[in-house]
């Protein structure tokens, strides 16, 4: 009786697991977070569970580097997640899940326009993410130092070098250490590179071709004590580094980074002085340009629940989900109609609500060649060798010509290995 | 506890016994060294030849299967050199600046690591006041992680660090030691010596006190004078010490890594980065991964520490022999 009584014990519990997995679709969800994110989707993806029984979206939270490092190399060795949030929108192309058979496309098209080119790559042109926060480059300006000066801040159509001349003037009435700054990385200067006429991508291909304008400014202003040389300066290899810790103790006057940083600026500058954001400022070249960026939400081709995975991203596009998810994460939304209806950020004092209503603002004068080197899937490559190579433009290992001759053979190196 | 292995030991001769019935006694060898060979085959000579495999195939690809083969290409596309002593003429300039960092990093972090250890062993070896306290404080910078030792540097000599700050307290004013080529340079190699003559003022020490007590007080009856009891006892009796601890230190200075890049990235331009970071960055951190030509440096650098390797066996057989 007792053998009987376990056996059916063994069975039924045998079963119950059996079943529980047939019924429950596990989707993994590789997410990190610049703020608030992945908790804000993990809490707006409880509300899809409830709609989808069944389906349980497990949010990892991980660090960026994992996703830039790891989700490759997972990737190609077939063991990675089903959905992640990724910054490389173009160089992961080969491994995305086409979601055009499980979602509305007109209703994709109309919400995110352009910025679907990003995720696409010569013949895979489907729909396969979701930009889930936009992101421009611009100056954060300490307006406290510009009044402390008496110098008046240069206006709309301003240029580079007149924001230089007068940060300069700020610099030396004030004592501030440094006139200007910008971050230490590719995606960076490419807003200013464009500026003074550099094209870097043509024909869907690479070049540095009319980067060298901008190279000599940028390292003259390096040399003079324009531009803060600790940051480009201090570090190797393409290793980022940024000016905002400096930019929050008052020791720079103008601080080219981007609209990710407004929160940081918020929380940290708070009284002490008052800061705003200004448009990109104009280049020899005509353009006024920042550089676009941000991440989106892919799924993967590897999934098993390819359905489920196009499902997921389809509700975190709705225009209300969206809305709700660019409000409490304070992102710049990348989905038209939200960006039309205007975004109240949730928690946002005055100073950063203005910050990223001017970033916004600053969105239709990014030139067509940074909007496309967004998209170019060797964009990372080519952040990498600018860093690299112009930091040693700036501590004198090269000129700028045997730079711009170097990043040029980088160039062409990566891609044939790329290829 | 004898009452229990006994008993195990009995089951296990059983099946032993027949092992060695069934292969013989000088085969059985070859079953007690397999767990050994089975993990050192996985986990370092399967590397190996993954290296070899990656180092003459090219593309991004992370799977062997989706690489094509290229033969030497990579190890061509180091070598390409007009002139060796001058990156700029190289193809691959990032890597032979690499090289010539390493090398200059090799010659005089290990050149002072050995003279200063040396030092410190034998004032530790005389008989000092809190003698135990001493070696205890220059041991212990050896346990410290690299990346706590790079971060306690960088905050005292970052632009608005602790040494800058009392510069210029004093007047003298502050330098920028970080930005600046030649000082980054310089003080990696002070941090290096710092982080680990610990290790090797220890060995030395060891080496010391293993010099027979008699031979000094010889020297004290023949009325040596110190300078002439270390040059003609102490220094051809701590030789054999001497020459591991160089070795040592030579093969631990080419694989310097983890504690400069914490501390400078490779900077400032590329005036601290040394080969193992260029091997990292070209296969692990830059777009695309060149996996291809790290691993063929990777390649280059483990001939070079097989050299040294070498050395060391030769000078310890050579000891062993008299």
């Amino acid at each position: 009786m007792k053998k009987t009584i376990l056996t059916s014990t063994a069975l039924a519990a045998g079963l119950a697991v059996s079943a529980g997995a047939a019924s429950a679709q596990e989707i993994r969800f590789m997410c990190y977070s610049d703020g608030n994110e992945c908790a804000v989707y993990d809490d707006l993806l409880t509300r899809f569970e409830e709609q989808n029984e069944g389906v349980d979206v497990v949010v990892d939270e991980v660090p960026y580097q994992a996703i830039v490092e790891n989700l490759p190399v997972q990737l190609a060795a077939g063991t990675g997640p089903d959905i992640a949030k990724i910054t490389d929108t173009g160089g992961l192309n080969e491994y995305y899940l086409d979601l055009a058979p499980h979602v509305d496309t007109g209703y994709w098209d109309e919400a995110f326009g352009e910025t679907l080119n990003w995720y696409r790559v010569g013949d895979r042109d489907g729909y396969y993410g979701m930009h889930s926060q936009l992101t421009i480059t611009g100056p954060f300006v300490n307006a406290t130092l510009f009044e402390q000066a008496g110098v008046e801040m240069p206006g709309a159509g301003a240029t580079w070098e007149d924001w230089a001349a007068a940060a300069t003037k700020v610099a030396e009435a004030t004592d501030a250490d440094f006139p200007m700054a910008i971050d230490r990385s590719g995606h960076r200067v490419a807003g200013p590179a464009v500026s003074y006429g550099a094209k870097l991508v043509e024909d869907g291909t690479g070049t540095f071709e009319g980067f060298g304008p901008f190279a000599e400014a940028f390292v003259g202003w390096n040399e003079d004590g324009t531009m803060a040389r600790d940051v480009w300066a201090s570090q190797g290899g393409a290793t980022y580094a940024d000016a905002a810790q400096e930019f929050i103790n008052g020791e720079v006057v103008f601080y080219y980074s981007g609209s990710w940083q407004v929160g940081r600026m918020d929380e940290q500058v708070g009284d002490f002085f008052d800061w705003k954001v200004v448009g990109s400022p104009c280049g020899p070249a005509g353009p006024c340009s920042g550089m676009p960026g941000g991440a989106g939400i892919v799924g993967f081709e590897q999934t098993e629940h390819p359905e489920i995975v196009a499902k997921v991203i389809d509700f975190l596009a709705q225009e209300d989900i969206y809305a709700e998810a660019a409000a409490r994460t304070r992102n710049l939304p990348a989905h038209l109609g939200v960006a039309q209806t205007g975004v109240e950020f949730e928690g946002a004092t005055p100073a950063a609500q203005a910050a990223l209503t001017a970033f916004a603002a600053d969105l239709p004068n990014v030139a067509p060649e940074a909007f496309a080197y967004q998209g170019y899937s060797g964009n990372r490559a080519m952040y990498g060798i600018t860093v690299e190579r112009l930091s040693q433009a700036i501590v004198g290992e090269l000129s700028v010509e045997e730079a711009l001759a170097r990043m040029n053979d980088d160039l062409e190196a990566a891609m044939s290995e790329a290829q | 506890m004898l009452r229990i292995i006994t008993p195990v030991m009995r089951v296990i001769e059983i099946p032993m016994l027949a092992l060695q019935r069934l292969l013989g006694i000088n085969r059985l060898a070859w079953v007690f060294l397999a767990p050994n060979l089975i993990l050192f085959g996985l986990f370092a000579f399967l590397p190996v030849i993954l290296n070899i495999f990656y180092a003459t195939t090219g593309s991004d690809n992370v799977l062997l299967s989706d690489r094509p083969y290229v033969g030497a290409r990579n190890f061509v596309t180091l070598t390409d050199c007009g002139n060796y002593l001058d990156a700029n003429s190289c193809r691959e300039d990032k890597f032979w600046r690499a090289v010539w960092n390493t090398l200059w990093f090799v010659t005089l972090q290990v050149g002072f690591m050995v003279g200063f250890a040396l030092l410190t062993a034998l004032i530790l070896n005389r008989d000092i006041r809190a003698r135990g306290f001493f070696r205890s404080v220059f041991f212990f910078p050896v346990l410290l992680s690299p990346v706590v030792v790079a971060l306690i540097w960088k905050w005292i000599l970052q632009r608005e660090g602790v040494l800058n700050a009392f510069l210029d307290w004093t007047g003298v004013g502050g330098v920028n030691w970080l930005v600046q080529a030649d000082w980054a340079f310089g003080w990696s190699v002070f941090i290096s010596v710092w982080a680990h003559m610990g290790f090797y003022t220890l060995i030395l020490l060891a080496g010391l006190q293993a010099i027979p007590r008699d031979v000094y007080e010889a020297a004290i009856m023949d009325r040596a004078s110190a300078w002439r009891t270390f040059r003609r006892i102490t220094l051809p009796l701590l030789a054999p010490t001497m020459l591991v601890v160089l070795v040592l230190a030579l093969i631990k200075g080419v694989q310097t890594f983890d504690e400069i890049y914490a501390f400078t990235g490779g900077g400032p331009g590329t005036a601290t980065t040394f080969i193992i970071q260029y091997i990292y960055e070209e296969g692990f951190a830059g777009a695309p991964r060149l996996f291809g030509l790290a691993a063929a440096a990777s390649l280059l650098v483990a001939g070079v520490l097989v050299v040294l390797t070498l050395i060391q066996l030769w000078v310890n057989r050579r000891n062993v022999n008299g």
